[in-house]
């Protein structure tokens, strides 16, 4: 044997979910920009930037779902009873947001603005929750005998909450350095305008959290100010800094792919600090990957596929987002 | 008859949002296969008829395909949320399963979607054609997966229990369990006949109402010879299918039949019609034929099978639903039949697309495919209970421990959600059937270009909309 299965598994779920806010944050961001735009071109083209591969970047989030049932079947059943209700707002949530990216365009004009707002409204719940459930999942779920034991509303709470209206922000930032990189002319200025003040409230929300978490939680006070854990970790808030810093730079000049990534950096890093928080409980804060892994038999069997399939899902993946390369506007059709 | 409580809630809202869902995936299934061999032909013969069939179905695909998604993304978390003991107890074996769905199927689907979809003018002809094959061996193998899962619940095989939860032992096993060669068969062909009443049906309205074209001509066509030749199929995987059931499932034949006792050395009669009761153990106002149910199922004169009574009361499967949901599945599959055996007649005489009795009949049967299916679902979910994994764990045994409110609640939301969004997109999907297909479509000046009015590029299905569908739509 030797292969410590419940940990390639971690491993594999860590890289699924950060797939996941990767790829689906920036589209989500699309449905939470809307409002700003108004105009029907804008909304076209915004929309039209994503329209080949949204499907494809929110299967990211059933394989979570899918790879925590088959690896950790009991943090998924915990951790999705004791999040039920942000659960299935966020599902109804992403229904309406999902069907708009078709219905849209099926609608006569006296009933488009309201796709419009289905849209807007399942981003903003589909993204709001999911952050809601984060915040939960951060300040802990209480476990008695294999069953969450908690109430039904214990994710309404201020941390949870305040999470939430975070990834609201990130996925904004996303969202509008993405379409710096898909736009061009007076939509693509207008998004640079928007994404300097994100940028400075996304550095504001991640320092709240980092601030408020350890405050709340004294294990994960512990395990960051504990030398030389300290030391360790220390790249992460500085690269942070940098990371910001570069991007509000970049966001000066004619900037095109650049603050895409640096966005997509700091939300790696973010998620690392949140890894480091947690690590290695699955079910925070006393099951551990070890305690809520499936049989052996179950984890090596989807390893298998997991580990052969994956590289072939990125591969073809790139290929679709290099088909479809390129600046989008409103004479130019997929068809 | 029950108490309304948080288990039937449950029971419910899984009933309620897995029927809505099942509806997309067998439609994508169908009409992914026959994008396929239009595209196939369209290259092979280069005959346009193809091309204008396979840019109007694709559009249909895409709108369904949406609705397939964002359904299909509840029932993956449903597990967790509704049915966590299950899932914990479980998860050993439907786990890695969902997972090689997600891995093979879904990710393959939606790789290639956006290519098949928007990618006419982006790739090679060669390209484009993998793409569309891509997603439609992504929609059977998801169908593969997820039956081999459900399968393994009614049939479960290759696994043992230790401390409490399943733990596989044999992975050909658990996928090969006994009753997922019919069950992938029964279901696969089921979603090929109701993609073929749909496209059918939609053939029969645009004659119906003058509109004969040789792309209508060609849909309606194709469509009568696959029922013509895969409706039959499908009633003899069916006896198969039930044959099998009877060898692992007792209980849920019997409440299929409304059997509830043998008598000593007599063959079983087929009770066509009659309203079982399960407080009474009896079939009130049953019309019989002698023998008929031995002959079907032990392929025997006086052959016997078990009756309701030889299982306890608390594991009895509801023979009331299960008798009626089996009946219309049958029923309705005959009517299929019967379809294409006369349109084979009708195409004999040269009437086929002329015959308004025979075109009336198709419109009426489109939908029938889906009801037929469901009707196929009803009965074998109904019929496994009172057991979620059969004769391992029991239904109750596998919830989660919410309150009835939270249930009531979120199952309210559901209806109200379903019925809005999945109504518009029924709405959506009929007028995109009743613009027909556009006569070279593929060879038109890109849409939006200079002097054309302002055509976005379409999310997923390129479809014309309420600003230029008419400029399109009517030439």
């Amino acid at each position: 044997m030797g292969i410590d299965l419940p940990l390639v598994w971690a491993v594999i779920i860590l890289f699924g979910v950060m797939m996941y806010v990767v790829m689906d944050g920036f589209d989500l961001g699309i449905g939470l920009l809307y409002p700003f735009f108004a105009d029907r071109t804008d909304r076209d083209v915004m929309m039209n930037t994503v329209a080949p591969v949204w499907d494809g970047n929110e299967t990211w989030l059933v394989l979570g779902g899918a790879g925590l049932l088959a690896a950790f079947p009991l943090a998924y059943a915990v951790v999705l009873s004791a999040f039920y209700l942000p659960l299935i707002l966020m599902l109804l949530g992403l229904i309406f947001r999902g069907v708009a990216f078709e219905f849209r365009f099926k609608a006569d004009d006296a009933h488009r603005h309201l796709w419009d707002k289905a849209f807007i409204g399942g981003s903003l719940a589909a993204t709001f929750f999911q952050g809601v459930t984060l915040g939960g999942y951060i300040q802990g779920i209480e476990v008695v005998d294999r069953a969450y034991a908690g109430g039904a509303f214990d994710w309404l709470a201020p941390f949870p909450l305040f999470v939430g209206a975070g990834l609201v922000v990130t996925y904004t930032l996303l969202g509008s350095t993405w379409l710096i990189v898909k736009t061009q002319g007076a939509l693509q200025a207008r998004m640079i305008a928007i994404a300097r003040p994100l940028t400075w409230l996304l550095l504001a929300v991640i320092v709240a959290i980092s601030v408020w978490t350890p405050l709340a939680r004294e294990d994960i006070a512990q395990r960051w100010f504990t030398w030389p854990n300290l030391l360790w970790f220390a790249p992460v808030p500085i690269l942070i800094v940098l990371t910001a810093w570069q991007l509000l730079q970049r966001l000066r000049r004619a900037p095109d792919v650049a603050p895409f990534v640096l966005t997509l950096f700091l939300v790696f890093l973010g998620y690392t600090g949140l890894g480091i928080s947690l690590w290695p409980n699955i079910v925070p804060p006393g099951i551990t990957i070890w305690e809520a892994a499936a049989p052996p038999q179950s984890m090596g069997f989807t390893l298998v596929g997991a580990l052969l399939i994956i590289p072939l899902i990125l591969m073809y993946t790139a290929w679709g987002y290099y088909v479809f390369r390129g600046k989008v506007d409103e004479t130019q059709g997929y068809h | 008859m029950w108490d309304i409580d948080a288990l039937l809630l449950a029971r419910i809202q899984f009933g309620f949002t897995i029927s809505f869902h099942i509806v997309f995936p067998a439609i994508t299934i169908g009409l992914a296969s026959y994008l396929v061999v239009l595209e196939g032909q369209w290259l092979r013969t280069g005959q346009e008829v193809f091309r204008d069939l396979y840019h109007f179905w694709s559009k249909i695909f895409a709108v369904n395909f949406g609705m397939g998604v964002v359904s299909g993304v509840v029932m993956a978390y449903q597990f967790g949320t509704n049915w966590s003991y299950f899932s914990d107890f479980a998860g050993g074996v439907t786990g890695p399963l969902l997972a090689y769905e997600v891995l093979t199927a879904f990710f393959l689907e939606a790789g290639f979607l956006g290519v098949m979809l928007f990618g006419w003018k982006r790739v090679g002809p060669g390209l484009h054609f993998l793409s569309t094959v891509m997603v439609a061996a992504g929609t059977l193998l998801s169908a593969t997966w997820i039956l081999a899962s459900n399968s393994w619940m009614q049939t479960p095989a290759g696994y043992e229990i230790v401390a409490g939860r399943v733990v596989p032992t044999d992975w050909i096993a658990v996928i090969l369990n006994p009753s997922f060669p019919y069950r992938l068969v029964h279901m696969g062909i089921a979603a090929f006949l109701a993609t073929a009443l749909i496209v059918g049906a939609s053939g029969a309205w645009h004659l119906l109402r003058g509109r004969d074209t040789p792309a209508i001509r060609k849909m309606l066509s194709m469509a009568m010879w696959m029922l013509l030749f895969v409706a039959p199929l499908q009633a003899v995987v069916g006896d198969f299918h039930g044959l099998n059931t009877l060898d692992h499932q007792p209980a849920k034949i019997a409440a299929m039949e409304g059997h509830w006792e043998n008598v000593p050395g007599e063959g079983v009669p087929l009770t066509l019609f009659g309203w079982p009761d399960m407080e009474r153990e009896e079939t009130h106002f049953a019309v019989r034929v002698p023998r008929l149910a031995s002959l079907i199922l032990t392929h025997s004169w006086d052959g016997q099978f078990p009756g309701l009574k030889e299982f306890p009361r608390e594991d009895r499967p509801n023979s009331t639903i299960v008798f009626w949901s089996f009946r219309i599945m049958v029923g309705l599959g005959f009517l299929m039949i019967a379809l294409g055996v006369w349109a084979l007649w009708a195409r004999w005489r040269g009437e086929l697309f002329r015959s308004r009795a025979l075109l009336r009949f198709t419109l009426w049967m489109g939908p029938t495919g889906l009801v037929a299916m469901l009707a196929g679902w009803f009965t074998t979910e109904v019929g496994r209970q009172p057991w979620l994994v059969y004769n391992v764990m029991r239904t109750a045994d596998g919830v989660s421990s919410h309150g009835a409110g939270q249930l009531a609640t979120t199952l309210a939301l559901f209806v109200l959600v379903y019925f809005v969004v999945f109504g518009a997109g029924t709405v959506y999907l009929l007028r995109l059937i009743g613009h027909g297909p556009v006569t070279h479509e593929g060879t038109e000046p890109v849409p939006g270009g200079p002097g054309r009015p302002r055509t976005p590029a379409r999310p997923l299905s390129a479809a014309p909309d309420a600003a230029d569908d008419t400029a399109t739509a009517r030439t």
